[in-house]
């Protein structure tokens, strides 16, 4: 019994530094598709430097990144695609619908655009806006962070929806 | 079936159909793309390689086909201006300018002088911005990374210019049938001065520092040539055609706005390299600050918008107070335009070549079709040309120096 | 020299055009189908035209007769001038390709093809650009609707 609780106790710590850890080194896949994807470059730029936050090792492979940040419309021919990256990426990720285009569809109601990503992909914040501005992603970067600070399943479900 | 014949099937997925002519067992099919850093959005490359030398190369588009021509038909012309600012996210001033041409340009009417050197001192600025972002990227794939920080930091400015000019960054929606969304003010125009007295130096510094490196000049020179009648053949327009010796600039040859009145140089260089079309970007920033400078001088002190009220929508301020333009602006917003019956095509000297917008309508307030001319696209269509020959390192080089723009390419 | 340009045009060519309309100062030349290929060859190789293709777009005009109109937009970098050549084609009827005169053509076409279900005889590569190649439908077409016909692609499983 004894034992057990040390252990509990011990794994819980180990729990909360790697999340710690994990929290404030996100490497995010830049799943760039659009107009959004040129306001993701710039948050990465000298101005807002998302480097701040531990996250400006943007890598293009998906197998060495835990959080995409899908920035662009979907459109049904890409959406394959970006379900196949999802799929690569290691477990535990975290996704960003970056734009009203991504979580919507925005402002194209037409036939070849997917009405919201979150129709193949679960989506863990939504950020609005047409692009949203470099620090509404920013904004969104440090949602995911307390999120995964928290680190259970329960809120792993859980939506964040960050307004203009 | 032979194995090699089986890779390649294996490597065909729903999205394309990649008929196999020959299966020699030393060649190998390739997939780049859509998701590729190098590759400026979603363009997808089957490319097939014999060592390292590319023998065959497929692009595949409409990974981010928006269906813009169809949205079009049901949109009133007002409608389809924030539209316009996604086609060619890198400059969207200019976009919203090349379509309010065409719109002004069924319904017979003209702006102000005023509004026309704005558009003039927009459509420029969203060149450089553009042109930043194209040499930054480009320098980025050949692995400079310093450049690309180098030069957002100068988007930056000018982002920081439309943001007080227009109210946003970069999806603008600045103009309008008519006119333009608001003036310019003084405080503007004080930005646009102190910006373009400083970028000229900045731009010499980046150049600097990537132009004497042997390693880029060697990766760029002699990459992706073509010839000038393989340019003319494929319409290409912009960059490319000037890198490749034609002197054909919309600016020029079919002056819009007030270009004629302006003093500016159309670079040209004869190599058709990736080099060329490199030095053409560059220099046409250069071209851009002078022609901005002079638009600020010369700028009068007019309207912003024209009074035709059964076209052009009235001001803010004076719907809420007057009851005339009250009724026009409901009317208009309700019914649209009505142009009259016809068909035209206005197209204007964009960043990366000529864009042009193709209206039908049949007197309603929608457009019966409407066509994105649209430079990316048709310059795409060269670059299997460019690659095939060539290492599989340059295709980097190439699509960097192409400077395809997916939004607008796919439509 | 637009003057120019048009009689000259006109006196060369005055056995193919059916008609020639100039709208807000637009110069288009309505021909028939079967003389395209001779006139664009005859447009690119004179010397003292020089014309070069710069796009090619079709418009629905949802009738019964002459259902479609394939308009193609020249460029002459020599003369400075833009003509259109307008052919009226019916539903499913074919039209000569442009790509042994214009290299260019070969994706102006595709895309045609793609989103108006516009055929092109002799074409080397005639598949779609941008749908999906087991899309069905040609979405520029009038009846198809904005928003597309449910369930007509696929999405990946969730
Ligand atoms: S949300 Fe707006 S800016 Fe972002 S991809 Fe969609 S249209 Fe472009």
């Amino acid at each position: 019994m004894g034992i057990e609780e040390r252990e509990s106790f011990f794994t819980t710590t180990i729990d909360s530094l790697v999340s710690w850890a994990r929290k404030n080194s996100l490497w995010p896949m830049p799943m760039g598709i659009s107009c959004c994807a040129i306001e993701m470059m710039a948050s990465a730029d000298p101005r807002f430097d998302i480097s701040r936050f531990g996250s400006e090792v943007m890598r293009f492979s998906p197998r060495q990144s835990d959080l995409m940040i899908v920035a662009g419309t979907v459109t049904y021919k890409m959406s394959h695609v970006v379900r196949k990256i999802y799929d690569q990426m290691p477990e535990p990720k975290w996704v960003i619908a970056m734009g009203a285009c991504t979580s919507t569809g925005g402002m194209y109601r037409t036939y070849s655009v997917v009405q919201g990503i979150d129709q193949f992909l679960p989506v863990d914040v939504y950020v609005a806006g047409c692009p949203p501005r470099p620090d509404n992603l920013l904004n969104a970067l440090l949602e995911i962070q307390k999120k995964v600070k928290n680190g259970n399943q329960k809120s792993k479900r859980e939506k964040i929806y960050i307004a203009e | 079936m032979l194995s090699s014949e089986k890779i390649y099937k294996s490597l065909e997925d729903s999205d394309t159909i990649f008929t196999i002519d020959d299966s020699i067992e030393n060649t190998m099919v390739l997939n780049m793309g859509p998701q590729h850093p190098a590759t400026h959005g979603v363009l997808r490359l089957l490319v097939k390689l014999d060592g390292e030398t590319v023998v065959s190369c497929i692009p595949d588009l409409g990974y981010l086909h928006r269906g813009y021509e169809k949205l079009a038909e049901h949109c009133s012309y007002h409608e389809f201006i924030p539209h316009t600012d996604r086609l060619d996210y890198l400059s969207p001033l200019a976009n919203n300018v090349a379509y309010v041409l065409a719109v002004e340009k069924l319904i017979g009417i003209e702006t102000t002088c005023r509004v026309k050197f704005i558009r003039v001192i927009c459509c420029e600025l969203a060149r450089i911005s553009s042109h930043l972002i194209s040499v930054g990227t480009f320098a980025m794939d050949v692995g400079a990374l310093t450049i690309l920080l180098w030069t957002f930091r100068e988007r930056e400015k000018i982002q920081d210019i439309f943001d007080v000019l227009t109210g946003v960054r970069f999806t603008t929606s600045f103009t309008r049938i008519g006119g333009l969304a608001n003036d310019l003010s003084d405080e503007v125009k004080k930005m646009i001065e102190n910006f373009l007295n400083q970028f000229p130096e900045k731009l010499d510094e980046c150049e600097k520092l990537i132009l004497k490196n042997k390693i880029f000049i060697d990766r760029c020179e002699g990459v992706g040539t073509i010839s000038k009648d393989d340019a003319i053949q494929f319409g290409a327009t912009g960059p490319i055609l000037r890198a490749c010796g034609i002197e054909h600039d919309l600016r020029r040859d079919a002056p819009y706005l007030v270009y004629d009145e302006l003093d500016f140089d159309i670079p040209v260089y004869s190599e058709g390299d990736a080099l060329a079309r490199f030095y053409v970007r560059l220099q046409e920033m250069r071209e851009s600050v002078k022609i901005i400078l002079q638009c600020l001088d010369k700028m009068p002190n007019e309207s912003i918008r024209i009074n035709v009220p059964k076209k052009v929508l009235p001001q803010k301020e004076k719907i809420y107070s007057k009851m005339e333009e009250l009724i026009h602006d409901f009317m208009l917003i309700n019914f649209g335009i009505n142009p009259p019956v016809g068909e035209v095509y206005h197209s204007i000297e964009s960043s990366k070549g000529e864009l042009g917008f193709y209206i039908s309508s049949n007197g309603s307030g929608y457009p019966w079709r409407l066509k994105i001319r649209s430079p990316s696209f048709c310059n795409l269509q060269i670059m299997p040309k460019m690659i095939v020959g060539s290492m599989i390192s340059d295709i980097v080089v190439i699509i960097g120096s192409v400077d395809p723009v997916m939004g607008e390419a796919d439509k | 020299m637009k003057e120019l340009i048009k009689k000259k045009l006109q006196e060369k060519l005055s056995d193919y055009i059916i008609d020639i309309v100039e709208f807000q100062s637009d110069l288009t030349f309505v021909i028939k189908a079967e003389n395209l290929t001779i006139i664009s060859k005859h447009l690119r190789d004179d010397v003292e035209l020089e014309y070069s293709l710069r796009d090619i777009l079709a418009i629905d005009r949802y009738t019964n007769e002459n259902r479609f109109e394939v308009v193609y937009n020249f460029f002459s970098i020599k003369n400075k001038l833009r003509i259109f050549l307008k052919i009226k084609i019916e539903d499913a009827e074919s039209v000569p390709t442009l790509v042994d005169v214009f290299q260019s053509a070969n994706w102006y076409e595709r895309e045609v093809f793609d989103m108006h279900g516009i055929k092109f005889y002799n074409h080397p590569d005639l598949r779609r650009i941008y749908m999906p190649e087991e899309f069905q439908y040609h979405p520029l077409r009038k009846e198809f609707p904005l928003m597309g016909i449910p369930n007509s692609i696929s999405l990946p499983r969730n």
